[in-house]
């Protein structure tokens, strides 16, 4: 599924502050819509994104219904070796995603 | 015995106009509630983080944000968390990012949805316990939240 986007440079150099962009297909439903009909649809929203270098958490973030559908975030980090970094968004119905990226440090 | 009935009602008069003034001074309120929550008894200073977002939005329904704050981010001094508040949205929290000195750099970039003209807040939680904070006023023609589908 190509449902989330991860922008993480390839390469970089020890030490250097990288930007990681994320963007995942979600709807956001903020659960104070209504439909035609009057029902409100129930909320569904990611709640939580956690990201991990190498399997150390480096950035947590708390999503509220006030996110835009598709949530974008973007952050920065340390460069401090090669690895993996992994990104994990988690929210309601049981919603759970994980994506990741490789980074060569050099 | 009397003056203190006339009292009453004054008291209770004044509320009741307090209420009918424009704007919701309710979820005001509890934003203040909501940052109370984070922020306990600690006093919020202004400065040292830049908010940016658009003044004008033309659709509520995805309004960028940014927040930067100015730190070293080093093990002894960093910023530990940013939450940003809004004042008129059904409910007062936006975001709370988790950081740490491996952040490299304290600046976030987010997408929000905003129900009304507002101010938004940003609190940064700094890793000596201090608090600080930046607002901006946006006003949006289309609002998010209120479309039926």
């Amino acid at each position: 599924m190509a449902l989330a986007l991860i922008n993480v440079p390839a390469q970089a150099k020890r030490g250097e502050v990288i930007e990681i962009k994320t963007l995942i297909a979600h709807e956001m439903e903020t659960g104070y819509r209504r439909n035609q009909l009057g029902v409100a649809l129930p909320r569904d929203i990611i709640q939580l994104f956690v990201c991990t270098y190498n399997g150390a958490e480096i950035f947590r973030a708390q999503l509220y219904p006030a996110i835009a559908a598709n949530p974008f975030i973007s952050f920065s980090t340390v460069a401090t070796e090669s690895g993996t970094l992994e990104f994990h968004w988690t929210g309601d119905k049981g919603y759970s995603v994980v994506q990741s990226a490789k980074i060569s440090v050099v | 015995m009397r003056r203190r009935i006339f009292l009453f009602a004054a008291g209770g008069l004044a509320l009741g106009a307090g209420s009918l003034k424009p704007g919701s001074a309710r979820a005001e309120e509890s934003m203040q509630a909501a940052i109370a929550k984070v922020v306990g008894k600690a006093k919020i200073s202004e400065g040292k983080v830049t908010l940016t977002v658009p003044s004008l939005v033309e659709n509520g329904n995805t309004v960028p944000l940014a927040v930067s704050v100015e730190s070293p981010m080093s093990a002894a001094e960093h910023v530990k968390a940013i939450h940003i508040f809004n004042e008129k949205n059904p409910q007062p929290n936006v975001a709370s990012f988790q950081l740490g000195p491996r952040a490299g750099r304290a600046s976030i970039a987010t997408r929000v949805r905003l129900a009304d003209s507002q101010t938004l807040i940003a609190i940064a939680q700094m890793s000596d316990g201090t608090f600080w904070s930046a607002s901006a006023d946006v006003v949006v023609t289309l609002a998010a939240c209120l479309e039926v589908i």
